[in-house]
């Protein structure tokens, strides 16, 4: 069944993914292809990686303003998320999500765990993230 | 969260679904900060301008059919392109119909068309103390810390739902309790021709954004005498390296004339100091090229002032741009025209120097022009040039990029806080 861990709700709704994690911030603008959905900061330890249909677990969001165009770029193009975990969600991250919800009518559930759970998310495992009803169980 | 019968209205659909769709958005994200109602904003600066992927401009155009004009005056910031010279910026002609048709949509919402990233410099400027929403990272900066005004740092589309409603959530740095400070950063060992190098401001705002990050901070030790386009430097740096919204200037700002006023009190609990070694540091990491070929300069990194021109003009004077180099700069149709009525224009155009007005140089159509390498006096542009180009980057004084579009080399003089 897997490990359930209690999550605080940001933004509403349910989706199962697999894990893609960083213990760095990351900044949607010039840090993901809104094309593609890859990351491609240089800088970055998910160099490469695709976001698209992944549970993006990262602590924070950093950067530029037009993040949230890109996140909703990546949601008309289908390679958005499949959930965000993070530790702490700022406005401009959050924005991507709830615009999506009312423009397209498509959910980016995003939860936010304590910095002690947020370690236990593991690049690969497959995950369920509910954030209506706050809790993400983690599969073995 | 509290809301009016109004508000309630609104969300009813009795306003419209522009209006509808807008305050829902508003509300969501006033629900998830904690925001207990909305509060009147009394003008807007529109982020989501420059056209990049086609959601922004789904959303934008979606919005104007249905009708949504703005509720308070709104200001535009730059459109990607520069919307009257695009054929002398080598735009795609195929390409141009989106950057027009975004234009297109806000100026059917009644926005005011500066397309620039320095609106607190023309057009409609807010007040000590005024209650504002605005986008463009560098201008939210300078509204919080240099003017007083206060703003959060608005996403793009949040931004259009806050011009069409005229409101946004009470919450962050539109309460005064928020725009304490958490930490105060002092300069240490700096001196006088460091501070009379204009240089300096942006470097060291990338060295205070980094170690503010997304908090409030407090600098002492800025000379008054410093210019408002060395603030806009030093706010366009910060803001561009760590999340900088808000900057206490101390003596500067106007709710921070002391560090007592800062820290609303209190005594600061985090003290941290800055050194010129710091500053030549993070100069370091702007110069990226492999050799000391350079054939783009490009300045206006926010927008161009008249005040700038006017410096430009005179370093240039007598002298002519290398035939292998492109000389650009960036500024709003306003200050355009004043430079070309007092024909500052004319004399940089015959010196080699292309003015370009509404847009941004790190959204130049890369492949109308083969550039090898950047040079500007903007730490914003140096910070972003390698991700949103791909070209390597020299970060130097105005003077040093001159000197280098003069003779298509790189040129860089000794920086006073070098080897320190």
């Amino acid at each position: 069944m897997g490990r359930k861990l209690k999550a605080r709700c940001v933004v509403r709704g349910v989706a199962r993914g697999i894990v893609l994690a960083s213990p760095h911030p990351i900044s949607f603008w010039g840090g993901v292809d809104p094309k593609t959905g890859r990351v491609i900061d240089p800088h970055h330890d998910l160099f490469g990686q695709s976001v698209s249909s992944r549970v993006l677990a990262f602590p924070f969001g950093k950067g530029s303003s037009t993040g949230s165009l890109i996140m909703l770029e990546l949601v008309r193009a289908n390679k958005a998320p499949a959930a965000i975990v993070n530790v702490r969600t700022e406005p401009i991250l959050a924005t991507g999500p709830v615009v999506s919800k009312h423009f397209y009518e498509k959910e980016i559930p995003i939860v936010t765990l304590d910095e002690e759970s947020f370690t236990l998310l593991e690049t690969g495992k497959p995950a369920t993230v509910n954030a209506t009803e706050g809790y993400i169980i983690l599969e073995d | 969260m509290y809301l009016t019968d109004e508000e309630k209205r609104i969300l009813d659909g009795d306003k419209g679904e522009a209006a509808r769709l807008a305050l829902s958005i508003l509300v969501d994200l006033g629900k998830l900060y904690g925001a207990e109602t909305l509060m009147p904003v009394s003008q807007v600066h529109i982020d989501a301008t420059l056209y990049m992927v086609d959601a922004g401009l789904q959303f934008a155009e979606k919005m104007a059919s249905l009708g949504a004009k703005a509720a308070v005056p709104t200001s535009l910031n730059p459109s990607a392109i520069d919307l009257i010279r695009w054929k002398e910026l080598r735009v795609p002609p195929e390409e141009l119909i989106k950057h027009q048709r975004l234009a297109s949509a806000y100026l059917t919402m009644q926005a005011t068309p500066t397309w620039t990233c320095a609106p607190y410099q023309q057009g409609i400027v807010p007040r000590f103390g005024e209650q504002i929403a605005w986008g463009e990272s560098n201008a939210i900066a300078f509204a919080n810390s240099v003017i007083g005004a206060r703003t959060n740092r608005y996403a793009d589309l949040m931004d259009i739902c806050a011009a069409i409603i005229g409101k946004v959530p009470k919450f962050g740095l539109h309460l005064k309790r928020n725009r304490k400070a958490k930490l105060l950063i002092e300069l240490k060992g700096f001196t006088t021709p460091m501070f009379e190098n204009e240089a300096l401001y942006p470097l060291l705002g990338c060295v205070v954004g980094e170690i503010a990050s997304d908090q409030v901070a407090a600098v002492s030790g800025i000379p008054s005498a410093v210019t408002f386009d060395n603030l806009k430097g030093f706010l366009a740096g910060a803001a561009s390296s760590g999340a900088v919204a808000l900057c206490h200037l101390v003596g500067i700002t106007p709710e921070a004339q002391d560090v007592e006023m800062c820290f609303q009190g209190d005594r600061p609990k985090r003290v941290l100091q800055i050194t010129p070694k710091m500053v030549a540091d993070h100069e370091q990491r702007l110069q990226s090229a492999k050799d000391d070929n350079i054939d783009w300069i490009t300045v206006g990194c926010p927008h161009y002032s008249p005040a700038e021109f006017t410096q430009l003009l005179r370093l240039v004077e007598g002298k002519r741009v290398h035939q292998s180099v492109a000389f650009w700069v960036f500024t709003s149709r306003t200050v355009y025209a004043w430079i070309k009525e007092n024909s500052i224009l004319k004399q940089l155009t015959d010196a080699g120097i292309s003015v370009f007005t509404d847009g941004c140089p790190l959204q130049y159509p890369r492949k109308s022009w083969n550039f090898s390498a950047a040079m500007t006096d903007s730490a914003k542009f140096a910070n972003y040039c390698y991700s949103q180009t791909g070209l390597p980057v020299i970060f130097g004084s105005l003077e040093d990029c001159v000197e280098s579009a003069v003779t298509g080399k790189i040129q860089r003089r000794k920086s006073p806080w070098a080897g320190n």
